[in-house]
C-alpha cells in the first residue's frame, strides 16, 4: 500500500485513490503515419521494466483526475519524487542515488 | 479431572474463577487468565496432536505465537469453527470447545503411523515432488489425504454469525510489542505528545515481564508494567491495543493490526459486539520491539511430549501457576535458561540435572544454581529423549567443544520434562515484510534486522539485546528518536530506570546436538515440528544437490506450516549450511512474509461482504422496474432490467412479446446507464476528431453522430453517439460498462499528449435519466406529452436533437435508434426520471407501450446488425474487421487514434477474422454463443477453427434464429456454409450472410 503525494492536490493520499498508467515519458509520435511498423510497434508495446529506478505515469483517479509522474524504485518500492506531466525527473538512474 | 499440575499460589490466574472447556470431546477445568495451553498442561494433557508425516504424538512446546504443535480447531458450533488456533495464544473462556487439528482420527490412535510403516519410503524429504507429482490425475486424491492429515484445519460450512470491522488510522509512532522495550518506547514517544499506537499480541501488556523475577527501580517488574500502562492511559493521543497482532508491515510504513476483540469472551461474540477488528495504520515512524523466540535444541526424539522450550516452562510456572511435570532435566547452551531450573525448584519440584553444553559455564545465574545445590553437568548434552506419549528418561553424554561429536559414555537420567534452550532468535519477521533482508550476527548467534528504507527503529530482543536494562534503554531511545523524527520535542528528561545488572557467560552456538550414531541412523531429530522435517532430511536434501536454502525449504517443506517455521528455520539453515560446509550467511537468509500469524477471512473482509461487497448503481426508475416484475442483470455495477416476464411466460415468451410489441407499436427501454460525458471548450470538436475514427469537423449544432473509438493498435474498444449541443459543447455517450475507462482515456490524451487543446470533460452519467421509446407509434406517444418540440418527420429528422419539455419537464430529445425503428431518446434531469417514465405509461397504455430490458435490446439491435462493443468485439478487431469501414475517415488531417495501428501489416493482411451474420440451416436452431466455426466438421480433432459466434438469438419478428460471429475472411465468404460442432457431438450448420437481417434499406427509422 503506497502512500502517494499528488502534486496537484498537494497532499499525501492512500494508493486506493490512484492507479498506475504504465511507463512515463512515452510520447505519441508527432507524425504516426511516417512511422514504420517497427517504430509503431516499439511505441505501442515495448516497455522498460527496469530493476531499480522507474519513471511511471499515475493518475489520481478518484481524486482530482489529474495525471502526474512518479520516480519509483522497483526494488524497494520507495517513491523518490513526484512531478507533473511535462516536467523532467530530477532523480535518474545515472545519478546512482539508489 | 483435577488440575494436577497447578501450584497453590503465584501467577496471573484467578483461582477463584474456574472455567470449564472441552478438548477432544473431554471436559476439563481451567482458570480465568489461562490460555488453552496452560489449562491443558495444568490438567496433565500430554498429547495435543499427531504429527503430519509420521503421526508421532506431540505435546505443547512453547507458550506463544511460535507454537508448532498445539494448533487447534476451535468452535462449539458449525458456524463458529475457526481453524489453526494456537492453544498457546487462545485465552480460555467458559464453554470453550476445541479439538486437535491433525489427530486423524484421534490423537491417541495411530492411523498414519501404520501408513508410515507401510509406506515408509514415501515419506522421505521431497515426497511432495517424488510421490505426489505423479500421476497428476491423482493429485486431488492426494490433496484430500494431505489436508486431512496435515493439520490445516477446516473452515466452517455455515455462515459466520459474527461481525468484523476495519478501522483506518494514522499515527506518529507505532510501537510493536509491549514488553520492556516496547513499553519504554511508547512512554518516551507519548511524553513528547506524539500520537502513539502500541500493540501487543498478548492479552496483557508486559511481555517477558509478566513472568520475570527481575526488579525495576527496586520493584517487581510487573508493578512497573502497571505503572507504565497507567501513565500511557493518561495521554489522549495514545491508543493501547492488547490482543492485537501486527501481522503485516507493508510499504511506506503501512501496518495491518489484527485485534481480537471478543475471541477471549465466548464462542460467538456477545450481542452487539464485533469479534475482530483490522486496523490499517499509516505510521510516520515504527518501533519494532518484537522480542525474540527461544530456539529449541535439535536432538534425537526431541518431539516426545514433555520436551519444551526452557522459557516456556518458566512462563507456565510464573505466569499461569502451572508446573508441567515433576522431574526436570534442563539442557542449555546459555546462562539465561538457568532461570527455568531455578523457577522449577522454587515451585517445589525436582530438578534432576542442568545439562550445559559448555565446558565452563560462568555467570550470575549459574552461580545461583550452584549455590542452590542444583546438579550441573557441563560439556555435555542430552543426545536423546526416551518415552512414547511422555518423556520418561533422557540420554546424556559429553560432547566435544564445538558440539560436533559425542565424546564420552552415555548415561541415562529419569525425568518427565526436558526443557531446552539453544539461545534466542530475534523476531525479525516484520522487518522482513518490506523486503529487508535480515543480517547474521555471529556474536548474538542469530539474525537481526537488516538495512531498511522504512521509517523503522528497533529496540530490545529484536536487536539481540536480551538484558532487561538494555531493553529499557533501547526502548526509551527508540521512542524518543521516533517522536523526534515525527516532529515532536523530546527534550524533557524522563525518569531513569534502574535494574540490577546480571552478568552472563558467553553462549555456545549449537544448532544440532550430536548423537553417538550418524544423523541418518540416529532416531529422528526434528527441526520443523509442524511439517516433520528432520536434521537427516535436510542433510539428504543438500546431498541431493539443493544448495540454496530456498530450495532446501521447498524440497523438505521446512517453514511451510502455519507457524512459518518460527522455531525451526534457524536450526534448519544452520544444519544445511554445515552439511554444505558453508557459513550461515553464505547459505542465505530466511525471509518471512505477511501474515505473522494466521488472520481470519472475516477480519480481512471486514464489512466488505454480503450487501456491502460492491457498490450497486440503480437508475431513477428502478423502483418502477421492480414493481413491474423486471428481472435484473448486472452491467458493471449497474442493476439493469433484463426482461419483464408476465405470469406464466417463459423467458423466450417474454422476449418474443417484447420484441414484437416494439416493432409493431412501441416499446420503452431505460437507457440511463449509458455513460455520458459532457465535453466543452473551443477545441472540443478537434479533440473528438482525434479520438473517434470518423469526422466531427462539420457536425452541426443540434445533430448527433455515431462514433467508434479505437486504441493506438487500431482495435475498437468503445462506441456511442455524440451530439453537438452548441458550437463548443458536446455530449458523448459510451457503453454502460466502458464509461469510466473512456473518461480516463480522454483525460490521459488531453493531459499528456495535447495539453494545448482547450477542452474539458466531466461525467454526467448520473445527472440524466434516459428513456428510449422505439417503434412505429413512438412519435404519436411523444406528441401527447410534448408540445414545444416540432416532431414533424422532416423538421426533427433522424440523428437530430432538440431541447424542450416532455411532460412539462425540461428535456433533451434525441432522434437516434438502436433498434432500427423510429425512436426517441428522452433525457431529463435524473430526479424527474420516474415521473416522466410514468407519464409515458399513462399515455402509452393505448399503444400497448411495452417495457423491455437488455435482452430484448440485444435481440432488436442484432436484427439490425448493430454491434455491442465488448460482446461482438474483443480488442482484436478493427473497424474494417467489423464491416464498419464506413465509420473510418482516412482523410482527416490529424492522424486520429487508431489510424496508424489499423494500417499495420497484420491488420491489412487478407483472411483476418471478420464479423458476419449467420443464418442457421434449421431456422429454429439457435447456435450457442461462443461456438467455434469450422469449415469441415469431419476433420480430426484438434480442428482448424475460423472464429466464434459472438451474438445469437431467436428473432420472433423474423421467425428464425439470427447470429453474428467472427469468421476468417468472412466478408468474402457470403453464402458459404460454416459448421459449429457442439459439446454433445452434434453439428450446427449455418450460412454466412450480412449481419443486417431486418430492413436493410433502413426505412423503418426514417418514417
Ligand atoms: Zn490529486
Amino acid at each position: 500500500m503506497f502512500h502517494i503525494y499528488c502534486p496537484h492536490c498537494e497532499d499525501h493520499r492512500e494508493e486506493e485513490e490512484f492507479h498506475a498508467s504504465g511507463e512515463a515519458h512515452i510520447p505519441r509520435p508527432l507524425d504516426p503515419q511516417s512511422c514504420s511498423d517497427e517504430e509503431w510497434g516499439e511505441y505501442l508495446y515495448f516497455r522498460k521494466n527496469p530493476r531499480g529506478l522507474h519513471h511511471e505515469l499515475w493518475v489520481h483517479a478518484v481524486g482530482c483526475r489529474k495525471f502526474f509522474n512518479i520516480t519509483r524504485d522497483t526494488v524497494t518500492y520507495e517513491i523518490k519524487e513526484v512531478y507533473k506531466v511535462g516536467e523532467k525527473p530530477s532523480v535518474t538512474s545515472s545519478e546512482k542515488n539508489q | 479431572m483435577t488440575q494436577k499440575n497447578r501450584i497453590q499460589s503465584g501467577g496471573r490466574v484467578d483461582r477463584a474463577r474456574a472455567l470449564s472447556f472441552k478438548f477432544n470431546g473431554k471436559s476439563y477445568q481451567g482458570l480465568q487468565g489461562d490460555t488453552v495451553a496452560s489449562a491443558l498442561l495444568a490438567n496433565g494433557v500430554n498429547v495435543v496432536a499427531r504429527s503430519f508425516k509420521y503421526s508421532r504424538p506431540r505435546g505443547i512446546i512453547s507458550a506463544g505465537a511460535e507454537e508448532p504443535n498445539a494448533v487447534l480447531q476451535m468452535g462449539a458450533t458449525e458456524a463458529t469453527q475457526v481453524p489453526n488456533v494456537r492453544a498457546t495464544q487462545q485465552e480460555l473462556f467458559d464453554g470453550l470447545v476445541c479439538n486437535s487439528t491433525n489427530g486423524w482420527p484421534n490423537v491417541d490412535f495411530d492411523v498414519m503411523g501404520i501408513a508410515a510403516k507401510v509406506g515408509g519410503s514415501m515419506l522421505t524429504p521431497g515426497f511432495y515432488y517424488k510421490t505426489f507429482m505423479y500421476p497428476q490425475s491423482m493429485w486431488s486424491t492426494y490433496e484430500k489425504f494431505i489436508r486431512k492429515a496435515a493439520g490445516l484445519g477446516r473452515s466452517p460450512r455455515e455462515n459466520d454469525p459474527d461481525s468484523y470491522d476495519h478501522i483506518h488510522q494514522h499515527a506518529d509512532v507505532v510501537v510493536v510489542g509491549a514488553g520492556p522495550a516496547g513499553l519504554s518506547a511508547a512512554l518516551s514517544a507519548a511524553r513528547s505528545g506524539a500520537r502513539v499506537i502500541i500493540a501487543d499480541e498478548q492479552s496483557e501488556f508486559g511481555g517477558s515481564l509478566l513472568h520475570s523475577r527481575e526488579n525495576i527501580n527496586g520493584e517487581p517488574a510487573a508493578d512497573w508494567v502497571q505503572k507504565a500502562i497507567a501513565e500511557l492511559a493518561t495521554f489522549p493521543d495514545v491508543m493501547m491495543l492488547p490482543r492485537s497482532t501486527v501481522n503485516g508491515y507493508h510499504d511506506h510504513n503501512f501496518l495491518t493490526i489484527h485485534q481480537r476483540c471478543a475471541d477471549h469472551l465466548s464462542d460467538k461474540a456477545p450481542q452487539g459486539q464485533i469479534r475482530q477488528r483490522l486496523h490499517r495504520v499509516r505510521a510516520k515512524w515504527v518501533v519494532l520491539a518484537t522480542g525474540a523466540h527461544e530456539r529449541p535444541l535439535v536432538f534425537a526424539n526431541n518431539d516426545v511430549p514433555g520436551c519444551m522450550l526452557a522459557s516456556a516452562v518458566s512462563t507456565y510456572i510464573n505466569r499461569y501457576g502451572v508446573v508441567p511435570g515433576k522431574n526436570l532435566v534442563l539442557m542449555t547452551t546459555n546462562d539465561h535458561a538457568y532461570q527455568t531450573a531455578l523457577d522449577w525448584a522454587d515451585a517445589g519440584r525436582k530438578v534432576v540435572a542442568i545439562v550445559d553444553t559448555r565446558p565452563n559455564p560462568e555467570g550470575d545465574l549459574v552461580e545461583d544454581a550452584k549455590r542452590r545445590g542444583l546438579h550441573i553437568i557441563t560439556g555435555s548434552a542430552v543426545i536423546e529423549a526416551h518415552g512414547g506419549k511422555r518423556v520418561n528418561a533422557v540420554s546424556v553424554a559429553s560432547i566435544n567443544e564445538n558440539g560436533e561429536s559425542v565424546t564420552g559414555k552415555i548415561s541415562r537420567l529419569q525425568c518427565d520434562t526436558l526443557a531446552s534452550s539453544g539461545g534466542w532468535s530475534p523476531v525479525v519477521h516484520l522487518s522482513c515484510h518490506t523486503a529487508s533482508r535480515p543480517a547474521w550476527n555471529d556474536e548474538a548467534v542469530g539474525f537481526v534486522p537488516g538495512a531498511t528504507i522504512q521509517n523503522q527503529l528497533t529496540a530490545g530482543g529484536i536487536n539481540a539485546s536480551y538484558g532487561l536494562g538494555d531493553c529499557l534503554k533501547e526502548g526509551t531511545a527508540a521512542g524518543n528518536e521516533a517522536a523526534m523524527n515525527a516532529g515532536y520535542d523530546v527534550s524533557a528528561t524522563a525518569p531513569e530506570l534502574k535494574v540490577e545488572a546480571i552478568s552472563e557467560g558467553a553462549p555456545m552456538a549449537l544448532f544440532h546436538v550430536p548423537h553417538s550414531r550418524p544423523t541418518s541412523r540416529a532416531p529422528k531429530q526434528f527441526v520443523d515440528f509442524q511439517n516433520d522435517v528432520t536434521a537427516a532430511g535436510i542433510e539428504l536434501a543438500t546431498r541431493e544437490g539443493f544448495e540454496s536454502i530456498e530450495h532446501v525449504k521447498r524440497y523438505t517443506a521446512m517453514g511451510f506450516g502455519t507457524d512459518q517455521g518460527k522455531l525451526g528455520n534457524i536450526n534448519g539453515m544452520a544444519i544445511a549450511a554445515k552439511s554444505m560446509n558453508k557459513t550461515i550467511p553464505e547459505t542465505g537468509t530466511t525471509v518471512y512474509r505477511p501474515n505473522y500469524t494466521p488472520v481470519s477471512f472475516g477480519a480481512i473482509a471486514g464489512r466488505h461482504c454480503k450487501e456491502l461487497f460492491d457498490p450497486k448503481r440503480f437508475s431513477a426508475m428502478h423502483k418502477w422496474h421492480s414493481e413491474n416484475g423486471a428481472l435484473f442483470e448486472d452491467v458493471g455495477q449497474w442493476k439493469r432490467p433484463w426482461y419483464y416476464p408476465k405470469p406464466g411466460e417463459s423467458m423466450q415468451d417474454t422476449l418474443d412479446r417484447e420484441c414484437k410489441s416494439t416493432r409493431e407499436s412501441v416499446g420503452i427501454l431505460d437507457a440511463s446507464t449509458l455513460g455520458k460525458i459532457d465535453i466543452q471548450g473551443k477545441d472540443a470538436r478537434e479533440f473528438l476528431g482525434r479520438v473517434y475514427t470518423n469526422p466531427w469537423a462539420k457536425l452541426a449544432v443540434g445533430k448527433c453522430r455515431y462514433g467508434l473509438m479505437c486504441g493506438e493498435d487500431g482495435m475498437v474498444f468503445d462506441d456511442g453517439v455524440t451530439s453537438c449541443l452548441a458550437e463548443n459543447h458536446f455530449l458523448m455517450t459510451t457503453t454502460t460498462g466502458g464509461a469510466a475507462h473512456v473518461l480516463e482515456w480522454l483525460e490521459i490524451y488531453h493531459q499528456t499528449e495535447w495539453p494545448e487543446l482547450e477542452v474539458f470533460f466531466n461525467t454526467v452519467t448520473d445527472h440524466w435519466s434516459t428513456m428510449t421509446i422505439s417503434g412505429p407509434n413512438s412519435r404519436k406517444l411523444l406528441s401527447e406529452i410534448c408540445d414545444d418540440i416540432d416532431l414533424d418527420k422532416d423538421t426533427f429528422r433522424f440523428m437530430d436533437l432538440r431541447e424542450g419539455t416532455v411532460a412539462d419537464v425540461p428535456a433533451r430529445v434525441y432522434r437516434i435508434s438502436f433498434t432500427g425503428e423510429l425512436s426517441y431518446e428522452i433525457n431529463v434531469q435524473a430526479n424527474y426520471g420516474l415521473y416522466v417514465w410514468e407519464k409515458l405509461f399513462e399515455h402509452g397504455a393505448k399503444y400497448n407501450l411495452t417495457p423491455y430490458g437488455t435482452e430484448t435490446m440485444h435481440v432488436l439491435r442484432a436484427e439490425k446488425g448493430f454491434i455491442i462493443a465488448g460482446q461482438d468485439t474483443d480488442g482484436s478487431l478493427h473497424p474494417y474487421d467489423l464491416g464498419m469501414g464506413w465509420c473510418v475517415s482516412v482523410k482527416k488531417p490529424f492522424s486520429f487514434i487508431g489510424k496508424r495501428g489499423m494500417a499495420r501489416e497484420d491488420c491489412v493482411k487478407p483472411n483476418r477474422k471478420q464479423l458476419v451474420g449467420l443464418k442457421t440451416k434449421d431456422p429454429l436452431t439457435v447456435i450457442p454463443e461462443g461456438s467455434q466455426a469450422v469449415l469441415d466438421p469431419t476433420q480430426p480433432i484438434p480442428m482448424t477453427m475460423l472464429g466464434h459466434v459472438t451474438s445469437s438469438y431467436y428473432s420472433a419478428n423474423l421467425g428464425h434464429s439470427i447470429a453474428m460471429g467472427l469468421v476468417r475472411g468472412g466478408l468474402d465468404r457470403m453464402g458459404e456454409a460454416v459448421f459449429y460442432p457442439q459439446p454433445d457431438g452434434s453439428v450446427i450448420e449455418a450460412e454466412i450472410c450480412s449481419p443486417v437481417f431486418l430492413d436493410p434499406e433502413g426505412e423503418r427509422q426514417n418514417v
